[in-house]
């Protein structure tokens, strides 16, 4: 999916910056996060202050009012620590929050204005993850692991200060515990990291079995084997606890110690502390308080420590969001484009030949050909003749390789693309239904159109009478979550989209294939008189040879070529091909499956 | 509902819980004899954990005060001992406890699978059987995720908990009683929270449901969005949904955010409380200094497992919840397998008798009235009709995936309810519509019914298929690895893979649902010859789509409403001037309505 981009081959970490770059919209919240991030480390490091305090002043010189005045600013430290507390992790994922907001819209709008070309390539399940779970760790990101870091940074800095200033010696003894546990921490990942991602894919594969064996069950069982299965299942569920052993091994390989260096050093202070309180360098409350430090000192190793993966991972999926947003447009309008207000029905190719991004070969070769006005032209082939790029051509789904494609004698890449389309209509060879109303579904492109509008081109798409049927009528409710129509039904609800366009020129790809016969026959007299009426020019794909009897004219395509031209009884007597077509079509005609 | 009061359901649900708790509780059983030796090592870790401070308070005050370098020395090689030993126990615990959580994991996936396995089909016929199926691998996610790993810092955090409360209440009654008041405070607050967040989190997963749909949608409808300009209305609702999603996500996070500050605060009110309270013993001689510093390091230990419990707590809760379901599924009710004095299929020869066969899926609507039909080996019969009308039943039934529910299907005048299923379904070949395969190479998914065969063998079969040049052109060949489901095979060449993995195995009776989906040409023509090499010699039951198919079939059947409307060859059939002769004429128009 990295084809092109403006931004060519940037690396995770610089993705990562421009993630950091895109805070700058919400500085408030940012600052507002650091701002309490230093508050609370103050706050924090204020605490053992007072401890040494209320013991030192306070309990050995037997002061009670020391002792409550002691206690009294903690409340007021404790407070303050938590509204500091709050303020820095709300503000700092509300802003996360924002910046997600941001990325989605901009990926989604991206993903919507790319070309054909692009999506022939990228696949819908990968571009979902990038807007889904891509930018949710890139919000993780932003929102805990940044702020874990900073605080951690600015607290082990801090404290260290405010301990060495205490008492240096005693200090660069608790400090050891900085190196060490960093190491073992910087192991714990360095070895690890592959181990737990392994576990997720195990995991990943067993359940994929799972998944098959629940999809296939009726092939599993009408091939015995139940049994062979049940072991592959087996074997891998008994690898999967194998790893998570491994993962368990790592963690008792680690943690343990960390937790042992940090009691060994707190030994070490005490000892060391102890003796210095018996030689009267020190006093019971800075000892306690030192111990209090050295618990503030461990816990932001340890975030360090939980955050570096979790950076590592925001960088690359900021790469791979980046990427999408990045993506070149290939089809966009010219600096000059004029707006397409209509035509008279001169639709011009010259010599034009195409090729499909990524293609080796040619899917349309020299194809000239021009129509006049007000002509229904039915273009016919094989598979992959090159009967539906040509349809692709005409809106500039794609733009040619060669040659040109005109509109009364403009190259359609001089008008601006918007235009162009929404006076195009076409009529897709596989119809998607959006989840909605039968009605919405219908004025997809014209949601302002009234219910009146929208019945009266459902009535010319014969699909009228079936919706009044339904119980909840135009208001039925269809797709994923709906009643699921028929492919011929789909099919007419297109037809009825279409009709209600702006259209003048007309594009029918295949479009009454999923419909039975009758119905084809019915719709067919309809729009002739549509198209007749409103388009200045029509083209109809097709398969079936009755739907393009009535054309004016019938392009044949073979490879990528037009290789004849002219009314169904020209061909019949011209084109050996044309004839070879309609024999296939009389064997291969799905039979007998009526349409629902 | 309502009638039944919020008193009762809530009851109803916590009987629920207790009876999932009590199934859960069932799966430590084998680890009778591990489970004790784990709870040791776990005590004997918090134990060192909670003896730390006490001693080094006991040390201020009975070592330092006096003076003895000596006696702290001796303290704290003691306590160094104590610690090198705990993490002895530690570490036993986190392999001990991860081993048998592990274990138990690894069981209760195998029950799923075995059950999956074992579940007559009728189940996966059910509606709600979808819903339970897809929660299914979430499912073993989360109660992975909430008892994989964790388990062993939980349990180890609890005890220390425990221990903590236990040695201050040991060391001073009033200041432990003043201090533990603090543990359901924190308690309280965290249930608080996690129902606050529990409701604010249901509308984040809404709002993130319904970004996702409409994502999904409008990924994949591109190119419509493009070709009706629709890009800038999508932009837009898309817009509306991203803004909700973020909104409700801030909402949440604001009740996150303010839960560890909040246990933060109680911590620290808590310490406040020590120090006035211990401070005023202290100063009143009724404590020591060395007291007063135990407590100030105890109480500063309650916050961290009082974080890792809620947070255990709120993965347990979903874990549960995922664990009931997987409970109901393993409750419902096995596949009757074979009669107990079911005895071998001998070799078939291929004759198919439906006897006076009814059938109904449930008890109260019947899918086939009184079915009568005889194949002879070798024949060939279609199966023809719309939708529903019973044909997958009567293919269901000869693989006996159903018990008939009165007449008999003999084969070779063999009551299939009298042979093992295996034995029955091993000469059965099966080709279905959507072409399953299954993870794994491609030589593996054609030897699927006969995963000892040959490489040798495996390419016959392929030849048969006319897949052997196909695969071979693989980079890999034989040994290229499928994705789930046959990925990235094209619908086509899949089609042929299950036709050589029917072939393998060389069965008497054949099955084929014929594709109604178009593939392209060349490997439609594939497809076509190699059914046609599959079906010769063996009696085949085809759900045909096709006229080709049906004309060559020796019998055709027309199924209507469960019961065979009409039956004989085509010509027979055509002649007879039924419902078989009005499919086929509204077909002929459809593609004869020109005169040729």
């Amino acid at each position: 999916m990295s084809q092109h981009s403006d931004h060519p081959d940037s690396s995770p970490m610089q993705s990562l910056l421009r993630v950091l770059k895109s805070l700058v919209v919400y500085r408030w919240l940012l600052i507002g996060s650091l701002v309490s991030l230093l508050c609370l480390t103050a706050a924090n490091a204020v605490t053992p202050q007072l401890f040494r305090w209320g013991i030192d002043e306070g309990i050995t010189k037997k002061d009670l009012q020391i002792v409550l005045y002691s206690a009294g600013v903690l409340v007021l430290a404790a407070i303050s620590r938590g509204l500091f507390n709050f303020g820095q992790s709300f503000w700092a994922e509300a802003a996360s929050q924002g910046v997600a907001y941001d990325l989605r819209n901009r990926i989604f709008s991206k993903i919507q204005n790319l070309s054909f070309s692009y999506h022939d390539q990228a696949q819908t399940s990968q571009l979902l993850t990038r807007v889904t779970n891509d930018i949710e760790q890139i919000r993780t990101f932003l929102g805990t692991s940044l702020v874990q870091v900073i605080s951690s940074v600015v607290t082990l800095v801090s404290i260290a200060v405010v301990i060495l200033l205490m008492n240096w010696r005693l200090a660069l003894i608790t400090l050891t515990v900085v190196p060490m546990t960093g190491w073992l921490l910087a192991q714990f990942f360095t070895k690890n990291s592959r181990l737990f991602g392994q576990v997720q894919e195990q995991l990943g594969n067993l359940n994929a079995v799972l998944q098959e064996n629940l999809i296939g069950i009726r092939v599993v069982k009408a091939f015995v084997r139940e049994d062979a299965e049940a072991e592959r299942y087996t074997a891998l569920n008994n690898a999967l606890v194998e790893t998570s052993m491994k993962t368990i091994r790592a963690i008792r390989n680690t943690f343990p110690f960390i937790f042992l260096l940090s009691n060994l050093v707190t030994l070490a202070v005490f000892g060391y502390g102890g003796a210095e309180v018996i030689g009267g360098q020190f006093s019971i409350g800075e000892l306690v308080a030192f111990n209090a430090y050295l618990l503030l000192i461990l816990q932001p190793l340890l975030l360090i420590g939980f955050a570096a993966p979790a950076i590592a991972q925001a960088a690359s999926s900021a790469q791979r969001v980046y990427e999408v947003v990045d993506a070149t447009i290939d089809i966009r309008d010219r600096p000059n484009a004029i707006p397409f207000s209509g035509c008279v029905g001169r639709i011009t190719f010259e010599h034009v030949s195409f090729r499909y991004p990524g293609a080796t070969t040619e899917a349309l070769k020299e194809v000239s050909f021009e129509t006049k006005p007000k002509e229904l032209i039915a273009v016919l082939g094989m598979t992959a003749s090159g009967k539906s790029t040509i349809m692709n051509l005409l809106p500039r789904f794609y733009d040619v390789t060669a040659g040109s494609v005109r509109i009364d004698g403009r190259d359609v890449r001089d008008f601006s693309l918007k235009s162009l389309r929404s006076h195009i209509g076409i009529v897709f060879q596989e119809t998607t239904l959006f989840s909605g109303t039968l009605r919405e579904n219908i004025a997809y492109a014209n949601t302002n159109a009234s219910l009146e509008q929208v019945m009266e081109v459902a009535k010319a798409a014969q699909m009228h009478d079936f919706i009044m049927g339904l119980p909840d009528g135009y208001e039925t409710i269809v797709g994923e979550r709906g009643v699921g129509l028929s492919g011929g039904q789909k099919q007419r609800v297109a037809i009825a989209r279409t009709l209600l366009t702006n259209y003048s020129i007309l594009i029918l790809d295949d479009s009454t294939s999923a419909v039975d016969a009758q119905t084809a026959v019915q719709i067919q007299a309809a729009l002739d008189d549509l198209m007749r009426q409103k388009a200045c020019t029509t083209f109809v794909v097709a398969q079936r040879i009755s739907t393009v009897q009535n054309a004016d004219r019938i392009l044949l395509m073979d490879k990528g070529r037009l290789v004849g031209q002219g009314t169904h009884t020209e061909l019949m007597s011209t084109s050996p091909l044309y004839g070879a077509i309609l024999e296939s079509q009389v064997k291969q005609a799905p039979a007998l499956t009526p349409s629902r | 509902m309502r009638s039944i009061g919020p008193g009762i359901v809530s009851e109803q649900k916590a009987q629920k819980q207790i009876s999932t708790l009590r199934r859960f509780l069932q799966y430590f059983r084998p680890f009778r004899v591990e489970i004790p030796i784990a709870l040791m090592l776990v005590s004997i870790g918090a134990a060192t954990q909670a003896v730390g401070p006490f001693l080094l308070g006991w040390s201020i005050d009975h070592v330092i005060a006096k003076g003895d370098v000596r006696g702290l020395l001796l303290l704290l090689s003691l306590l160094a001992i104590l610690y090198l030993s705990g993490i002895w126990a530690i570490r036993g615990q986190i392999l001990r406890v991860g081993s048998i959580m592990q274990r138990l994991l690894a069981q209760i996936r195998q029950d799923i699978f075995v059950k999956i396995q074992s579940l007559p089909l009728s189940f996966f016929d059910r509606s709600e059987a979808g819903d339970l199926m897809s929660r299914l691998l979430n499912d073993v996610n989360t109660v992975n995720q909430a008892f994989g790993q964790t388990v062993a810092q939980m349990l180890g955090n609890l005890l220390s908990l425990v221990g903590i409360v236990i040695a201050m209440l040991a060391i001073n009654l009033q200041l432990g009683l003043l201090s533990n008041l603090v543990v359901p405070l924190m308690i309280f607050t965290t249930g608080l929270f996690s129902s606050w967040a529990r409701t604010r989190f249901r509308v984040t997963r809404q709002t993130i449901g319904e970004l996702s749909a409409k994502l999904e949608e409008d990924i994949s409808s591109v190119r419509e969005a493009q070709a009706f300009n629709r890009v800038q209305l999508n932009i837009e609702e898309f817009d509306l949904l991203n803004a909700a999603n973020r909104d409700a996500n801030v909402q949440a996070v604001a009740i996150t955010s303010a839960f560890l500050p909040s246990i933060d605060f109680l911590n620290t009110l808590a310490t406040a409380g020590v120090l006035a309270y211990g401070g005023y013993l202290a100063v009143t001689g009724a404590a020591t200094v060395g007291v007063v510093t135990s407590f100030l390091l105890y109480v500063q230990q309650f916050f961290r497992p009082i974080q890792i419990l809620s947070q255990f707590y709120t993965q347990a809760q979903s874990a549960f919840a995922g664990l009931e379901r997987i409970f109901l599924l393993l409750d419902e009710p096995s596949e009757l397998k074979d009669a107990a004095n079911a005895v071998e299929m001998p070799p078939i020869q291929g004759e198919v008798l439906f006897e006076a066969v009814t059938f109904g899926y449930t008890p109260d609507q019947q899918v086939l009235k009184g079915v009568n039909l005889v194949a002879h080996p070798g024949q060939m019969i279609a199966l023809v009709g719309p939708t529903g009308a019973g044909k997958s039943t009567i293919i269901n039934l000869i693989l006996r995936f159903y018990d008939v529910s009165g007449g008999a299907v003999k084969i070779d005048g063999v009551d299939v309810r009298g042979v093992t299923q295996a034995s029955l379904r091993r000469q059965i070949g099966i080709v279905l519509q959507d072409n399953i395969l299954f993870s794994g190479t491609v030589a593996e998914n054609i030897a699927f019914g006969m995963p000892r065969a040959t490489q040798a063998e495996i390419e016959a079969a392929a030849q048969m298929a006319n897949v052997h040049e196909f695969i071979t052109s693989l980079p890999q060949g034989y040994a290229t690895q499928l994705g789930e489901r046959g990925a990235p095979l094209s619908q086509g060449q899949r089609q042929l893979i299950s036709i050589a993995r029917a072939v393998l195995i060389n069965p008497r009776i054949l099955i084929l649902d014929e594709a109604t989906s178009s593939i392209d040409t060349r490997t439609e023509a594939l497809v076509q010859t190699a059914i046609a090499r599959l079906l010769k010699n063996r009696t085949s039951f085809v759900i045909a789509h096709r006229l080709s198919t049906v004309t060559q079939a020796d019998q055709v059947l027309v199924i209507q409403q469960g019961a065979i409307a009409e039956h004989g060859t085509h010509a027979e059939l055509i002649e007879q001037g039924g419902v078989y002769a009005n499919l086929y004429a509204l077909q002929m128009t459809a593609t004869h309505s020109v005169p040729v």
